[in-house]
């Protein structure tokens, strides 16, 4: 089953991902791994939230 | 001590007067030997003219993405290919944020919507979030939410809004290249009618956005001459999708100069690190501005991207002996 990065949105195996994985340190993840949607984020003081509407609601 | 910095010790260390566009483009070329005699006068400007306090402030964006806006360097325009998607937040997860804010011991808490201007949809939530966090939470309350009109301004302060943010952005003669869809002269006509109404002014900018050093300086001349009580200073984070999403970092040399040259500029301001300090300067980089000019900060997340951890912050502010601003000293 493909999985996406959850920073570019890109298939896993397209390319290397490395430079999204530092990226992601800093950022909330924008796409949903498993179907590539972009998520609904909302980033707060102490945390942040995405939201698939297929996969549900990530948390940090 | 250089010519320069031999001026700016008499003019605003002991004179408490701001340095000119002139002298303020010598401080942003000044050689890399030179900034830690830098950083040091501007650390003993802010020391006598603001004191050791350090005033915190939480942020949160009650309205993302979908701005009519095209600011090339924001990556909740709609007119760009940004990966953010529009979402509003709730009255009770606002209020929970101002009161995580208010946990870390900060004193502000600013409500930013990306908008050209508040609709009265968007006036109506700010007004409800506003009493609900007034009655839940000790913290002022700030607000960014665009351009405003005379009756939203009197309408803000009518709701006991403290500070209002609307950042100048860029110097004046660059702002074309940042902004198309309104002027340089609106954002300034806000502003004013923002400190007319007798709420706090907030106004600031982005660096690192492709301007000169001439460009830098312009910036901090225009914000002086506006006088705002808080400067916020960003260093521009480029965004996927956006116009600058390809631009460079800043070097954490210019931007410790650019901070250095903001409190030289602006003596008594409040001057606040904003977003990307954490890009551009680092955990070193941090410590240097904190010991350089700045005397506030935004802890713990922005409204798109991550900040360090508040916790982090707030022990290197101990560690530096720089007491939080507590909320009585604040009204």
């Amino acid at each position: 089953m493909t999985t996406y990065c959850a920073h570019c949105g890109q298939p896993g195996e397209a390319r290397d991902h490395t430079v999204c994985d530092v990226q992601l340190v800093m950022e909330p993840p924008r796409f949903c791994t498993s179907c590539q949607r972009r998520m609904k984020v909302q980033v707060t003081p102490r945390g942040w939230s995405a939201a698939c509407v297929e996969h549900g609601v990530l948390t940090s | 001590m250089t010519d320069i910095l031999e001026r700016a010790k008499t003019q605003v260390l002991d004179g408490g007067i701001g340095l000119s566009y002139d002298e303020l483009v010598e401080v942003l070329q000044l050689p890399e030997d030179q900034i830690p005699e830098l950083l040091e006068l501007a650390h003993a400007v802010r020391m006598k003219h603001c004191g050791p306090e350090v005033e915190v402030e939480g942020i949160i964006s009650l309205k993302t993405g979908g701005c009519p806006e095209d600011c090339h360097f924001c990556s909740q325009s709609g007119q760009f290919t940004s990966p953010v998607r529009s979402v509003w937040l709730d009255i009770p997860q606002l209020v929970k944020a101002a009161e995580e804010t208010a946990a870390t011991g900060a004193t502000e808490f600013c409500i930013v919507a990306a908008v050209r201007g508040p609709d009265e949809r968007l006036m109506t939530q700010v007004r409800e979030g506003i009493k609900a966090i007034q009655e839940a939470v000790d913290i002022n309350v700030a607000c960014s939410l665009g351009m405003l009109t005379q009756e939203q301004v009197d309408d803000l302060a009518a709701m006991g809004v403290h500070r209002y943010n609307h950042n100048l952005e860029a110097a004046k003669s660059y702002f074309p290249q940042v902004v198309t869809t309104h002027s340089y002269e609106e954002r300034w006509a806000t502003c004013e009618m923002v400190r007319e109404a007798g709420m706090e002014l907030c106004c600031g900018g982005l660096v690192g956005m492709g301007e000169s050093l001439e460009q830098r300086a312009e910036l901090a001349s225009q914000l002086a001459e506006l006088d705002p009580h808080e400067v916020p200073l960003n260093f521009l984070n480029p965004r996927p999708g956006t116009p600058f999403g390809d631009l460079p970092i800043m070097s954490s040399q210019d931007a410790l100069r650019t901070i250095a040259a903001f409190r030289l500029a602006m003596p008594r301001t409040i001057l606040r690190y904003a977003g990307g300090r954490e890009l551009t300067l680092g955990d070193l980089g941090t410590r240097d501005g904190l010991l350089g000019g700045i005397n506030a900060v935004i802890v713990g997340n922005y409204l798109t991207t991550l900040g360090r951890d508040a916790d982090e912050d707030l022990a290197l502010l101990a560690d530096l002996k720089m007491p939080i601003r507590e909320l009585a000293k604040t009204l």
